[in-house]
């Protein structure tokens, strides 16, 4: 079976949160929960080359090719930072790099996340998804040279 | 306000015979505290930060702009002599709430901030030679550190800092070490944001001008908590801000004695701070005119007289029981929470608490409290340096206010309980 592609993910993802019907807390319990379910980051990726720095949580990202797909590994110092990652994660590891670096996150703002890439700046989600698409357009366009 | 009891009342210890503060009442005038936010009633704990505003601050704001907006000072017509005398009734209300000697050492500015770097820019540009020296201390928030840096590197001048011990108080005989000959200028928290701890101010200023120092205090975290009297002082400089005692954000005031603010150089040029401007040459303008170009902020100044007057209605020794009687509280009530420890453990402090727990990062923490509705600061409340000192990368912090319960940090104290049981 092919994989699901990233807007389909984004949909799935959407629908589960709806269950919350805007409970934040949920949605937080929920959030932790994903983030003990990803794995974390070997230390030795735990270097400053993949650290992506917010202001209060700190962000480490690998990404890995295969072909014209890209794989990502993360972790964070802080646990509602990584479940959102591993949110991230799931709608992204595993596409095509072309479509990676196009995809419109349109599910952060559905599922009432968007004060994490807002201007609080106030963990690395937001650098973070900044640095996965450049990595998917950087590799992408590596791939056509 | 009346004396009627309640579930959120504490009864004061305050002077015999007079009433104890009624905190329903004082309540019912913070419109936005009544609401609710995450399907909760908002428990506001970043008082720190700024406080919210009471009914008479907001009905200033709208009566300034409904009645008598003008540009202040120059104008001829009745409105502009409404404004004019509205906004000077403010420094009037800052005079006596600091005991001023006159109110022309009272100078309106953006904020704390913005009073720093007044001062820095002005008689810091002024004074401040290569070789020469100027000391912080440990626990001043980057706004106290970072125009004195920019100046001792414009100047070739020497930064020091006073270390703090393990419970966050300065300590006074490495400060006294560090006065020599070449300190020009002391510039230190009068109560610590971060931490809370109260700095012997009075202590530092003596020392200080024994040296031949220049004093400066930053009152941000003091001017809502602490009864000042700056001629008792006998700080040279006094900076603090209006949001962070229930008037407007945009406000702050400097307050500098006479002598020096007249031997000051201006901070910026435009109207209001000249006397008399051809192309060749400007005198300037008499202080507090000299230092404030500019159409200044004056319906947000306007309005600060009004926060000003709640704290003193209110009785600033009352606020400080009340205050304190919530700090105890909160210490006692939340060191009932696994692995909570508390940062900054001082003996005097301001109604502040910071703190950590062991196993779950103060992101998570900030971050599931206001999902119970419940609003704290977290992370290194711009004192990166303190931080680093004492070997965390932040803390949560929760700041208490007049119109704070125990009922909410009974909330507080809850919700750190489930956030530990369930992140940990």
């Amino acid at each position: 079976m092919n994989k699901a592609s990233i807007n389909e993910i984004q949909d799935e993802i959407i629908e589960e949160f709806s269950l919350f019907e805007g409970d934040q807390h949920a949605k937080l319990e929920y959030i932790f929960d994903l983030s003990k379910q990803l794995p974390d980051l070997p230390e030795e990726h735990k270097k400053e080359e993949n650290l992506i720095k917010g202001c209060q949580s700190k962000v480490w990202l690998i990404s890995e090719r295969e072909g014209d797909i890209l794989f990502y590994k993360a972790d964070s110092n802080t646990a509602i930072t990584k479940g959102l990652i591993s949110l991230l994660i799931r709608v992204l590891s595993g596409q095509k790099m072309e479509d990676i670096a196009r995809a419109d996150l349109y599910f952060i703002p559905e599922i009432g996340m968007s004060q994490f890439i807002g201007s609080q700046r106030s963990n690395g989600f937001a650098n973070m998804v900044s640095k996965m698409k450049l990595d998917a357009a950087v590799a992408y366009k590596e791939l056509q040279n | 306000m009346n004396n009627n009891t309640s579930e959120h009342t504490i009864t004061s210890s305050g002077t015999a015979g007079s009433p104890a503060l009624d905190i329903d009442k004082i309540r019912e005038l913070f419109p936005v505290l009544h609401q609710e936010v995450n399907g909760q009633s908002l428990v506001y704990f970043d008082n720190a930060a700024t406080t919210q505003k009471p009914k008479p601050v907001l009905d200033a704001l709208h009566d300034y702009y409904t009645s008598m907006n003008a540009n202040i000072h120059r104008g001829v017509h009745t409105l502009a002599d409404r404004a004019t005398a509205a906004f000077e009734a403010t420094r009037e209300s800052i005079r006596r709430f600091i005991n001023a000697a006159e109110k022309e050492e009272i100078i309106f500015t953006k904020g704390t901030t913005d009073g720093l770097n007044l001062i820095a820019a002005t008689w810091g540009r002024a004074n401040i030679q290569q070789g020469d020296e100027i000391i912080i201390s440990a626990l001043e928030h980057h706004s106290n550190i970072v125009p004195w840096q920019m100046l001792c590197q414009e100047k070739g001048a020497t930064l020091k800092v006073i270390p703090i011990d393990g419970n966050g108080d300065i300590r006074l005989e490495e400060f006294e070490k560090l006065l020599t000959n070449k300190t020009k200028l002391i510039s230190i928290v009068h109560a610590s944001n971060a931490l809370g701890t109260i700095n012997p101010i009075e202590a530092v200023i003596k020392k200080g001008h024994e040296a031949g120092a220049v004093v400066v205090i930053d009152g941000a975290q003091a001017s809502a908590h602490i009864t000042l009297d700056v001629q008792a002082l006998d700080c040279d400089f006094y900076v603090f801000s209006g949001h962070k005692m229930y008037a407007p954000t945009g406000t702050g005031i400097v307050y500098g004695k006479r002598s020096l603010l007249e031997a000051m150089p201006p901070y910026q040029g435009g109207g209001e701070m000249i006397k008399e401007v051809t192309f060749e040459k400007t005198t300037y303008n008499v202080i507090p005119y000299k230092f404030e170009a500019g159409t200044p902020n004056i319906a947000d100044i306007v309005a600060f007289r009004h926060g000003v007057e709640f704290i003193e209605m209110l009785g600033r020794k009352k606020i400080a029981e009340y205050e304190e009687q919530l700090l105890s509280y909160a210490k006692e009530k939340l060191s009932e929470v696994p692995g909570l420890r508390f940062i900054g453990t001082a003996k005097r402090k301001v109604s502040v608490v910071s703190f950590a727990i062991e196993g779950v990062h103060h992101f998570d923490v900030g971050m599931m409290l206001d999902a119970k509705g419940i609003a704290v600061r977290t992370g290194h409340h711009c004192t990166q340096p303190l931080m680093r000192m004492l070997g965390i990368e932040g803390t949560v912090r929760a700041s208490f206010s007049v119109y704070n319960t125990t009922a909410e940090i009974d909330r507080l104290a809850e919700g750190l309980k489930g956030i530990v049981k369930m992140m940990r």
